[in-house]
Parts: structure tokens; sequence; C-alpha cells
């Protein structure tokens, strides 16, 4: 008999009615209507179970850390049940050789069926020697278990963009999986970490539909990843009415005005945290009174300063923002055309009397 | 299109009228009105990434960077539809017209000329030409900083734009590739924009300078054949 979810979750000790809340509680945060949630409930009772593997590469572990602290405590009994079953360094019993047997038997037994998670990034210089396990580097572990894997799930920076292990010069080459893993599906679920309830809401998308969620030009779930922190941000009429915060002690930093000047990044980042927030939904950083800094987008790490708006630019090999380079660039080009100005008048004034001359002869 | 059919032209034309029409109407007004968009989007622009000092009292009473953005997005509109309509005049206007779009790269006389004018520019040459269009070290600066500048700022302006208007919006669609090409963290779009500005006032001073330089020194109208229309020789 082929094992389900369910079947899965009841040897757990998980009984039915959390089961079917469960269901619920996913279809909601999905933004799937409560229709959804008998639909998600059958796949999970009815389909083969999908196995995942979990990986770590270079990493802190921010992302399990979030994970496990979903904020319902059913979702992460579920989730980390139907997980942690299969391969994750942190969550799973078995060790040594006992669990790298699991890997390959996970391979062999479901090839072109488990789901790829991982966490972190593969350091490719030195031949990956910067991340070692079981023996191996890691980028080799990654490459054999990608080959006959049915999708990858991207967790957080690291894995989806190489984050602050990637920051310049980066020494060990930090590499995001899908620069390194180019022939498979790779879903992003950036964030420094990623917000749990996504990571749970993804997972579980992906098990009882068994289809990829609809991803965005970047390759981000389009339902978590589709608006701005600013889109959302409860402090957004202070910005369209020009109040700020001009210093963290202000009156305006009191009144919880917009924080744009303090170097918010909200503007130009795609996440969730300004509606679903953390911690339960307690708050989210700019509700607590901090900018945004940008943590679930590309390079965050090396674009400049978190408290400025008018951040460093590196192309010119130079710490400069555009007004420092532009700024110069005019001040330069007005001398110019002052100097320009003044030999011009001189030599007018000489030509002048040479064309007098000519006259004179005429 | 080069100087001696050009001062052939104006020859010919001169003996009767001592002015040759050069700038149609729709241009002129086009320049002008385009010089204005980028100074209201050089001004707006400035103050979104670097706002004004903060404002007290109720946010439902203000919308001051919400204006000032409002101005942005609709001189940027301006500036978007005139730059399509000055292709559109490109195309059924008079010769002059097409200068600042098609250069005459393969003209090795017209690079002579280019570099003639850039003597002129540099005092070693006593004598500047007469042009009835565009001299050609101008037209070279207008292609290289103006038009592909515009193309430059539209591009890049609308890629922001479609962020507000939200994924999958037509400016999203038709622009928001610009952000993935530029890695896909849309700061440094912004970045990029903001240091276009720059380098759009770095033009204007210049271009305004030599306007009025030109005027003054090479013998034929300049600020005023921007107006009128008529190139006036004046010897
Ligand atoms: C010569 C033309 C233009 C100039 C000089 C200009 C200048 C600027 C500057 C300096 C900024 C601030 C960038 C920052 O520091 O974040 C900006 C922002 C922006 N510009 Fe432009 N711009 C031009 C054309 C356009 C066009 C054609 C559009 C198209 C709609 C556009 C849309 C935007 C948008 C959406 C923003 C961001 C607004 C925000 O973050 O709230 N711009 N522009
Ligand atoms: C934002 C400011 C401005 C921009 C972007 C700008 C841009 C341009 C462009 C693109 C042209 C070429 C016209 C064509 O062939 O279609 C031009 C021509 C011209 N502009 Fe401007 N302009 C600006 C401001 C000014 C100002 C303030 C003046 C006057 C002092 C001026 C004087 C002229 C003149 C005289 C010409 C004709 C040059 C010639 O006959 O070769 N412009 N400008
Ligand atoms: S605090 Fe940040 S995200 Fe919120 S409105 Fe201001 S700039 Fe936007
Ligand atoms: S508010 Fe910004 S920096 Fe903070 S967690 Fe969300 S995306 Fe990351």
């Amino acid at each position: 008999m082929i094992e389900t979810f369910y079947d899965v979750l009841r040897r757990q000790g998980i009984t039915r009615r959390s089961f079917l809340k469960f269901c619920s509680l996913t279809a909601t945060s999905l933004g799937l209507g409560a229709a959804a949630a008998p639909r998600i409930a059958h796949a999970l009772e009815s389909k083969p179970r999908t196995p995942v593997v979990w990986l770590h590469g270079l990493e802190c572990t921010c992302c399990t850390e979030s994970f496990i602290r979903s904020a319902h405590p059913l979702t992460k009994d579920v989730i980390l049940s139907m997980l942690s079953l299969d391969y994750d360094d942190t969550l799973m019993a078995a060790a040594g050789h006992q669990a790298e047997a699991i890997l390959k038997e996970v391979k062999e037994k479901y090839k072109g069926q488990y789901i790829l998670a991982v966490e972190g990034n593969p350091p490719l210089n030195e031949d990956g020697m910067y991340c070692f396990q079981g023996g191996r580097p890691f980028v080799e572990k990654l490459k054999e278990m990608a080959a006959d894997c049915k999708a990858i799930i991207a967790w957080g920076s690291c894995a989806s963009w190489g984050c602050v292990q990637a920051a310049k010069p980066n020494p060990t080459r930090a590499t995001p999986v899908h620069k390194v893993i180019t022939d498979k599906p790779v879903i992003k679920v950036p964030g420094c970490p990623p917000i749990p309830e996504v990571m749970t809401a993804v997972v579980t998308y992906m098990l009882s539909f068994e289809r990829m969620p609809t991803l965005d030009r970047m390759g981000r779930p389009a339902m978590f990843y589709g608006q701005r922190i600013h889109d959302k941000c409860y402090r957004r009429p202070h910005f369209d009415a020009g109040q700020f915060a001009e210093t963290w002690d202000d009156e305006g930093a009191r009144k919880g005005y917009c924080l744009y000047k303090m170097g918010c990044k909200g503007p130009t980042t795609y996440n969730a945290c300004s509606t679903v927030r953390w911690n339960e939904g307690v708050s989210f950083p700019i509700q607590s009174g901090h900018g945004c800094i940008g943590c679930s987008e590309d390079g965050f790490w090396d674009k400049g300063s978190f408290y400025s708006r008018v951040t460093d630019i590196k192309q010119f090999g130079i710490e400069a923002n555009a007004d420092k380079v532009g700024a110069t660039a005019a001040a330069v080009v007005g001398a110019g055309i002052a100097a320009h100005a003044a030999v011009t008048a001189l030599a007018r004034a000489r030509n002048k009397t040479g064309i007098d001359v000519k006259q004179g002869e005429q | 299109m080069l100087a001696e059919q050009d001062a052939f032209e104006a020859e010919r034309n001169a003996r009767m009228v001592k002015a040759v029409y050069v700038y149609e109407a729709p241009l002129r007004l086009w320049h002008w009105v385009n010089a204005l968009a980028i100074t209201v989007l050089a001004i707006t622009g400035y103050f979104i990434g670097k706002p004004l000092p903060s404002l007290s009292g109720d946010p439902s009473e203000q919308y001051l960077m919400g204006w000032i953005r409002f101005l942005h997005f609709a001189a940027a509109y301006v500036f978007a539809i005139g730059f399509i309509g000055r292709i559109y005049w490109a195309i059924v206007g008079n010769h002059h017209a097409r200068q600042i779009f098609l250069l005459p790269i393969l003209n090795r006389h017209w690079w002579s000329e280019v570099f003639y004018e850039l003597k002129w520019y540099l005092f070693m040459v006593k004598e500047p030409k007469k042009y009835v269009g565009h001299n050609p070290l101008a037209q070279l600066m207008m292609f290289l900083f103006f038009t592909v500048g515009a193309v430059y700022m539209i591009i890049t302006g609308f890629a922001l734009y479609g962020e507000g208007l939200g994924v999958g919006s037509w400016a999203d669609q038709m622009f928001g590739w610009a952000i993935a090409v530029l890695g896909g963290n849309s700061m440094q779009m912004h970045s990029m924009h903001r240091l276009g500005m720059w380098v759009t006032l770095c033009f204007v001073l210049v271009h305004v300078y030599a306007a009025i330089r030109e005027d003054i020194m090479s013998r034929q109208s300049l600020i005023s054949t921007m107006i009128s229309g008529w190139r006036m020789f004046k010897d």
C-alpha cells in the first residue's frame, strides 16, 4: 500500500480534526478561499506522499529557525511530520552513515519525484572545500541530489541570491543555487530569513497540488513576493504626506512617521512582511521602528548603507552615490563652461581688434 | 546636410531672404515643452530621492510627497509622449528634424566637420562655419546625450513606475525586464535613474551655454531660431 501524507500524520498522532483545521488554515494563507480546503485535504489523503529532502550548505540556519516557528503550532507539527521523515541535517534523528544512506535511498526510490529544499548555498572556490559534509564538498552532494529531484526550493537569501557570505569580494565564491543547478526548476523563497508562514505555505502548496506556485520574473512565488513592503506598509500615509522621521529619536520617529529618510528599503523590497508580519503576526521591522533593510532582495548586503535612500553604487570603483558622482560631474562641467566662457571673451576681444584692422585695410 | 551644402543653401536662399526656415513649428513647440518637462522631472526627481524637510500635522491633510511624485509622473508622460511625437516628426518633418536621430557615421566628411567644430570650440580655428541645421558636433552630442539619454530615462523611469502600478501592469510588462537586467534589486535601478538625471543636467548645462555662445560668436542666430524657426545669417 502506498503511504499518503494523511497516513503519516495519523501515525504521528495528529487527529483528523487538527488535520482539517490545518487544511483550511493553509488554504487561507495561500489566498485560495474556503473551497480549496477540502481539495487540500483530499490531496493529502489520497496522493502518495512526496518526500522532501532538506540540505544545508553555507548558511546560519536562520531559515530553519524561522520555519519551526511557524505561527500556528498545528502548521508546524504537520509540516515537520511531513518533512523530518526523510532528510534534514538539523531535524532528523538519523546521523552519520545512516543519514547519508537515506539520501541514497530517496534518490533511488523516488527518482524524479522528491522535492529538494536547499538552505544555504555551495561555495565553489577551492573545489568547494569551504563547505564539507560527510567527507565531500557540499556542491557535490547538491548536484547529486538535484540530478533526480522534481524541483528545488531555494530557502532564504543564501540559496536564492548568495547573501552575506557572497558579499564582495566573496572569498569562498558562495554561489546561489540557480547558478549551480541549471536544469531543474528553482523556486526562490528569499528573505533573511523568509517568513515562516510563507515557507510552510509554499511547501504545502507544492505537496498538496503537486505543482509549482506561480513564479514572478525573478523566480519567487508571486503570491507572497508580488508586492513591495512599501505597497502595504501602514506608515505609507506618512510617506505620501511627506512626514518623515529625520533622526532615530526625533518627534517624527516617536509619532511613527515614515522611515524613508532613515534609509527604509521598503519601496524596493518584494516580501510579505507588511501583510503577514512576524512572530505570529505580532510585528515587523518597520512597526518596531527600524526601516526595512531589503533582506529578501538580491545584493542587499552589497548595496551601500541601510540608512540612506541614495546609496553607494560600486560600478565606479570608488564608494560614491549617484549624487556624489553626478554633482562632481556637474561641477566639473560647470567649471569647464566658466573657463571656456572666459577664454571666449578674451579671444573675442582680441579678434575684434583684428577685424577692425582688416576692415581698416579695405 | 554638410557645411558646403548648407552654405550653398544659405547663399542661395539668403540672397532673397537672408534667412532660412529650419525648424518647423511642431519641432519648436516640442523643444520648449520638452525642456520644461525635463526641468520638472529633474527637480521633482531630486526630491523623490532626498525629500524635503518633514511636515507635521495630520497626514490626511497633506500630500506633499504624493504631489511631488504626481508631478514627476505627469511630466514623465509629457516627456515620453513628446518623445514619441518627436520621432513621428523626424519621419514626416524636414531633413533637419532627422538630425538628432540619424548620424551619418559612415560619412568621412561629416567626421571631419565634427573635428572642425571641436577645433572651433578649442580655439584652434578662428572662423566658425555656418550650418542651416545643427552643427555636426552639436548633432553628435544631441544624439549621444539627448536621444540615447531620453530612451534610457524612459526605460528606467517606466520600469520604476511599473513597480508602483504593480506586477503585471502594462508598465511592468513592457519595462519590468530592465530591473531584472540590473540584477532584480530595484535599488540599483533607482541609482541608475538618478545618475541619468545628473547626466541630463550636464548635457543641459553645455547645451544652453553652447546655444548662447554660438548665438553671439558664430554670425548666425540660434536661440531665436528655436523660437521663430528662421536661421538668420548675420554676414
Ligand atoms: C529626464 C527625465 C527624468 C529625470 C531627470 C528623472 C529623475 C528622477 C530622479 C532623480 C528620481 C529619484 C531617484 C531616487 O533617488 O530614487 C526619479 C524617480 C522616479 N522616476 Fe524619474 N526621471 C526622469 C524620467 C522619468 C520617466 C520618463 C519616468 C516614467 C514614468 C520616471 C519615473 C520615475 C519613478 C517611478 C521614480 C521613483 C519614484 C519613487 O520611488 O517614488 N522618471 N526620477
Ligand atoms: C532641459 C533643457 C533642454 C533640453 C533637453 C534641450 C534639448 C534640445 C534638443 C534635443 C535639441 C535638438 C532639437 C531637434 O533637432 O529636434 C535642441 C536644440 C536647441 N536648443 Fe535646446 N534643450 C533644452 C533647453 C534649451 C534652452 C534653455 C535653450 C536656450 C538658451 C535652448 C536652445 C536651443 C537651441 C538654440 C537649439 C537649436 C540648436 C541648433 O540650431 O543647432 N535649449 N535642444
Ligand atoms: S516606512 Fe518604508 S515601507 Fe513604510 S512607507 Fe515609509 S518608506 Fe515605505
Ligand atoms: S521588513 Fe524588509 S528587511 Fe525586514 S524582514 Fe521584511 S524584507 Fe527583510
